[in-house]
């Protein structure tokens, strides 16, 4: 554990790419069976700190614990990591040549070592409970983007992470199809799953976050509980960039 | 047009020449099939080391450029001369598997380094998220390329893949050079013992009904592969 005892506690953490500095300095703490909510305008960094902490991005500088864990060491074993660190991206990225059980079943057999018959009982039974046990023999390209995500999100589930990172896993759906989703990740939170979440939907937000960080220019600029930051922010790029939220879900 | 006729498509010619040409095919058969094994064998491992990541991988990456660069510049008929000349550098007599060896190594030599870079195209056209989504579940280096990234890569390069087989099937021809009795030396033979081209014509029909099922087949691979895989219409 850290010092202060977040299961995910990340301390000065930045991230250059080539001369552009894009984290300057993170500082983040997370408790376990919480949710944190990052927001903040697009290149405001989210989706690299999120990448960072499983370290698909290499972090410069700074420390990230991880459930005891320092995986800024540079001994740690990546594989053994991501394999307790889930992440949905905002693309899906599911595998196309795959069928939706054989996506769910990848990591489990060739990472992990499950067999065959268990991986394969695991993965139905997860997809029954999102209710898509009958397109499991289904090509990804053939299902909605609301169901792909959440073949997303159950192939990472199929791990069994201790944490979840969502990277504005509802930004590429149409607004009809983003219910489904984020009624499932509503699902993990209320499980008790630790997760962190970068986000555009505010009041989705509100409603599961334990904490919100607003994220500007690669610094958290605030944070606090769901209802201080989006209700009564201090800082006045919080309100401003709220205030543009605001303006576009009015449009 | 008459002369023309007699000296290229006479059927009295062709039922005579069939019987050479293709003891003689058959040879052009096995050296294509043993080269193919090969070269996509090899050329999937030099693209796969043409890929390597980070700077420790930078002596083997420039190894597999220096391999494509030198033997996709240099004429095919040119390698096989100079393993042939290297070849009797050690052998006084030549026997003819010595000749298909040299053949089949001239083969596969200058079709690994246009194949590399078949695959390579085909590596590098899957997208780097698919990669990323293979290594955030934990999978490996090793476990994303082979179960993510080749199969989709070489799902992709199928086609071009078979343009460089026809490309092979027919230049299994200039092994003659060397002396080896393939098709179109019995084509050659029969010449110059009735006078008469209808050899030349049998062998290139015998080339010709190798290659268009194996198109018609690949055609129907890949469409098969699109219903299955891809969203209906709508």
């Amino acid at each position: 554990m850290s010092a202060n005892g977040g299961f995910v506690s990340l301390q000065g953490v930045r991230k250059r790419f080539d001369n552009l500095e894009v984290l300057h300095g993170i500082d983040l703490d997370v408790a376990e069976h919480n949710v944190v909510c990052l927001i903040g305008a697009s290149g405001s960094g989210k989706s690299t700190l999120l990448r960072c902490i499983n370290l698909l991005e290499h972090v410069d500088d700074g420390t990230i614990v991880v459930d005891g864990q320092t995986i800024t060491d540079a001994k740690v074993d990546v594989n053994k990591l991501r394999q307790k660190i889930g992440i949905v991206f905002q693309a899906y990225n599911l595998f196309p040549h795959m069928t939706v059980l054989q996506n769910v079943t990848l990591a489990p057999r060739k990472a992990l070592g499950v067999s065959r018959a268990k991986a394969e009982a695991r993965a139905r039974a997860l997809l029954q409970q999102i209710g898509l046990e009958d397109k499991a023999d289904e090509f990804p390209d053939r299902l909605s983007g609301g169901q792909q995500q959440r073949v997303a999100i159950v192939r990472a589930l199929a791990m069994g992470p201790k944490l979840m990172l969502l990277d504005e896993i509802t930004s590429a759906l149409d607004p009809q199809l983003i219910g489904e989703v984020l009624e499932l990740v509503r699902e993990l939170a209320d499980s008790g799953m630790t997760m962190i979440i970068a986000t555009h939907e505010m009041s989705f937000a509100r409603e599961v976050a334990d904490k919100v960080c607003f994220l500007d220019a690669g610094v958290i600029h605030e944070e606090g509980t769901p209802e201080q930051i989006l209700s009564s922010p201090r800082e006045k790029r919080t309100r401003e960039f709220l205030a543009r939220v605001l303006e576009a879900g009015r449009l | 047009m008459g002369q023309f006729l007699h000296e290229f498509v006479s059927p009295l010619d062709f039922l005579r020449a069939t019987p050479g040409v293709w003891s003689g095919f058959q040879l052009n058969l096995e050296l294509m099939v043993v080269a193919e094994a090969f070269i996509l064998v090899l050329a999937l491992l030099l693209a796969i080391v043409r890929g390597l990541p980070g700077r420790a991988a930078l002596p083997l990456r420039a190894a597999a450029i220096a391999y494509t660069d030198i033997f996709r510049g240099t004429p095919l008929l040119l390698v096989l001369f100079m393993v042939q000349g290297f070849a009797t550098l050690n052998y006084v007599g030549l026997s003819s598997e010595t000749l298909f060896r040299n053949g089949a190594i001239a083969l596969v030599l200058v079709y690994t380094a246009y194949v590399t870079e078949v695959y390579r195209a085909g590596i590098e056209s899957v997208h780097p998220s698919q990669r990323m989504a293979a290594r955030s579940l934990g999978l490996s280096y090793t476990q994303a390329l082979r179960y993510v990234v080749l199969p989709q890569a070489i799902r992709r390069v199928v086609p071009p893949l078979l343009n460089d087989f026809i490309g092979l099937q027919k230049d299994t021809v200039l092994i003659t050079v060397i002396g080896l009795t393939e098709a179109l030396a019995q084509a050659n033979f029969y010449e110059s013992d009735y006078l008469n081209f209808s050899g030349l014509t049998v062998t290139a029909v015998f080339f010709i009904f190798l290659t268009i099922p194996l198109a018609r087949f690949t055609d129907h691979i890949i469409k098969e592969r699109e219903r299955r895989e891809r969203a209906q219409a709508v």
